[in-house]
């Protein structure tokens, strides 16, 4: 629906939202890097559907396949196919080597059926969006595959779906704390508030990494993937509160001599009401800001804290625990294609950043 | 001044005390001890060990105390300046910390200086030239940099070099020198190998500051002083350099509170990979076979030099910045 009035009438009307949602949409790169997002995030919420084998699936006569590249135009028509795969024992090493047969084109297919699973984790399936034709008699590996033999490609969605929702919760989680504490910290004021602040110091001098590193070794080897995960997301959380925190504070500190708050409180609203109903909407586009900036952080130090062993533990598939295979030089100088998770982690991490900036300033009212 | 610091100088004591006891926490934390992880690995080998034997082991490494007079025991050896033994390797933990325990510190530093030889001059010349193709070059490498962690950049350097150039650019020293006693030689040694990893380590901190130095440039830039200046008839160069470079730098300084220690804990991930003999691999190694006193040793060495670090920002901001002198002096 057009709506008739005047520019400058539907400003003056518009919401806070409104208005964020126009500053952001003309940061054309953070719109890109937002639609990016919401990609990654489909593949989060049904990775099974994007993958195109059993992301556990091993055979070890298939390992170290290199990457097969689509191409999409068959001749003059657009058909997607890959390049077949012809395997030859080297007859020294006794290593299989492969080559790329583009002679043999293998058709790739839309919504087959394959491997069965179930969506989100309910509904059973056995739709994929690609795949090849019942009758085609072989495997596409859009990715490779890793020293088992497992599809690199299946293995990253499921990777992406760890990695980007441990980004996702431990920043949720570290908000939840930022705002109680850092809430009551700069509301309510005297010895709470001087407690909150020597905790958030110390947490802050603290050495993240090898601190992560110690509590991450200390999480009980039996443990499930589940409560590995979510343990995890705890400690990155455990640092990750307290900036938000001190940022709350000085909001809550600043917003508490306002007017508005004088008002309510003389209206007889009650504190939780005061915090909830009138401080917290005034800087929660300001919190959406930094929290989307905090969680490429989070992703980042999952990755690093799997890829050195300590984070998400295989069978659990992440993006660390992928970028692990590639953590010997001789498996990379064999397989070099191991490192594209890495490129994933690269490209999400960007796109948070840009889209983070992008709201930043978009929720900043005196921008341009 | 002075009492600034010595008011952070008598914190130091009880925030390392506050330290020791959550390292210690920490290292309590893990289901079983040393011995089980032992016992567990020696099974694993095949050969095993009787249950009087391990008992008597537990009594001799202080195992069965209570946690409270264990703490107190590696506190009391701590305060003596013994560490205590390393399990695992049956070596004293000063010993085996030592020579890593430099290289540590001298891979930050040189990251930190690369950091700041590169990040400065960037920011100079974005700011200078605002929407030049130079300028666009140095955003994209600044949000790429800021986007790639430390260990992807590693990987990606040593397959580099290894598929192109058949080099193998991991560790520290040729192997003539690994064992070699420190020499001039050693060290030109050391000095050919520390700068890749150095840069690889400074690659985030560098995008960072360019960054913000490039924008607090361009708002200096702008104000009426830079134009009475210009319409004075400086050079351009001295210009800038002079006055607004100068203005821009002073909040950079407060970044060295953060940054230096987050070097120190970085390293531990790029000393992993590139396979450099720093403490990093040696808390990793301790943290697996739950070496404890050994890894409570350099946790509790980390979060000196996190606090140092932050010390020395402190001090350099109340030399440099005359207002916050007032406020605390």
């Amino acid at each position: 629906m057009a709506d008739e009035r005047p520019a400058e009438e539907r400003i003056s009307v518009a919401s806070n939202w409104k208005l964020m949602w126009w500053r952001f949409r003309k940061h054309r790169l953070a719109v890109v890097s937002a639609l990016v997002l919401i990609g990654l995030y489909a593949v989060v919420l049904c990775p099974d559907f994007f993958s195109t084998q059993d992301p556990e699936a091993t055979d070890a006569r298939l390992a170290f396949i290199p990457v097969q590249r689509v191409r999409l135009f068959d001749g003059w028509s657009l058909r997607p196919w890959v390049p077949g795969i012809v395997g030859k024992r080297n007859t020294t090493t006794l290593r299989m080597e492969w080559r790329l047969d583009e002679g043999r084109r293998v058709p790739v297919r839309f919504f087959v059926t394959g491997h069965p699973y179930r969506l989100l984790g309910v509904v059973p399936l056995r739709l994929h969006l690609l795949g090849t034709a019942p009758d085609a008699g072989t495997s596409i590996h859009l990715l490779g595959t890793d020293r088992l033999g497992r599809d690199q490609w299946s293995r990253l969605t499921h990777g992406t779906r760890t990695s980007m929702t441990i980004g996702l919760t431990a920043v949720v989680l570290s908000v939840v704390f930022g705002i109680v504490l850092g809430g009551i910290s700069g509301y309510v004021g005297g010895m709470p508030d001087l407690v909150i602040q020597r905790v958030i110091e110390l947490l802050q001098s603290l050495p993240t990494i090898p601190i992560w590193l110690a509590l991450t070794a200390a999480l009980p080897r039996d443990w499930s993937p589940q409560q590995v995960f979510f343990a995890i997301t705890v400690i990155l959380s455990l640092v990750g509160w307290t900036t938000l925190g001190r940022e709350v504070r000085g909001r809550f500190l600043a917003l508490r001599e306002e007017d508005y708050v004088l008002a309510a409180d003389l209206a007889g609203a009650s504190r939780w009401r005061i915090i909830g109903r009138h401080m917290v909407p005034n800087f929660l586009s300001h919190i959406i800001a930094t929290s989307t900036l905090a969680i490429p952080a989070m992703i980042i130090n999952e990755t690093s804290l799997s890829f050195l062993g300590l984070g998400i533990r295989p069978p659990a598939i992440s993006w660390g625990v992928l970028l692990q295979e590639a953590q010997n030089i001789q498996s990379l100088a064999l397989a070099p294609w191991l490192l594209i998770p890495g490129v994933v982690v690269i490209l999400s991490v960007l796109a948070f950043n840009l889209v983070g900036d992008g709201l930043r300033d978009a929720a900043d009212p005196y921008g341009s | 001044m002075t009492r600034v610091v010595l008011k952070r100088l008598l914190l130091l004591p009880l925030l390392m005390l506050l330290f020791s006891i959550t390292v210690f926490a920490i290292m309590q934390a893990p289901p079983g001890d040393f011995l089980t992880t032992y016992v567990a690995t020696l099974a694993s080998s095949g050969s095993s060990i009787t249950a009087e034997q391990v008992a008597a082991l537990r009594r001799e490494y202080g195992l069965d105390q209570p946690i409270w007079v264990q703490y107190l025991k590696w506190m009391q050896n701590l305060v003596t300046g013994n560490l205590g033994l390393s399990l695992e390797y049956q070596r004293p933990n000063v010993e085996l910390i030592g020579e890593r325990l430099a290289l540590t510190v001298v891979l930050a530093l040189m990251a930190f200086i690369v950091t700041w030889v590169v990040a400065i001059p960037a920011g100079i010349y974005s700011a200078t030239h605002p929407g030049s193709p130079l300028d666009y070059v140095f955003t994209v490498l600044n949000y790429v940099g800021v986007a790639t962690p430390n260990f992807m950049l590693a990987l990606v350097l040593m397959w580099m070099a290894f598929a192109y150039f058949g080099m193998s650019i991991t560790g520290l020293f040729s192997p003539e020198y690994v064992e070699a006693p420190w020499s001039f030689g050693r060290v030109g040694n050391l000095l050919a190998h520390i700068w890749l990893p150095a840069v690889v380590l400074g690659v985030a901190g560098t995008a960072r500051l360019t960054r913000v130095m490039r924008a607090n440039l361009l708002d200096e830039l702008h104000k009426p002083y830079v134009t009475t200046a210009r319409a004075k008839g400086l050079s351009e160069w001295r210009l800038v350099l002079r006055y607004p470079a100068r203005l821009a730098l002073n909040p950079l300084i407060s970044t060295i509170g953060w940054y230096l220690p987050a070097l120190f804990s970085g390293s531990l991930i790029v000393a992993t990979v590139m396979n450099l003999p720093n403490i990093g691999p040696l808390l990793l190694r301790a943290l697996i076979n739950q070496d404890m006193y050994l890894a409570g040793a350099i946790l509790l060495i980390y979060s000196f030099l996190t606090v140092l670090g932050t010390l020395i920002s402190d001090v350099l901001l109340a030399w440099l910045d005359p207002r916050i002198r007032l406020e605390d002096g």
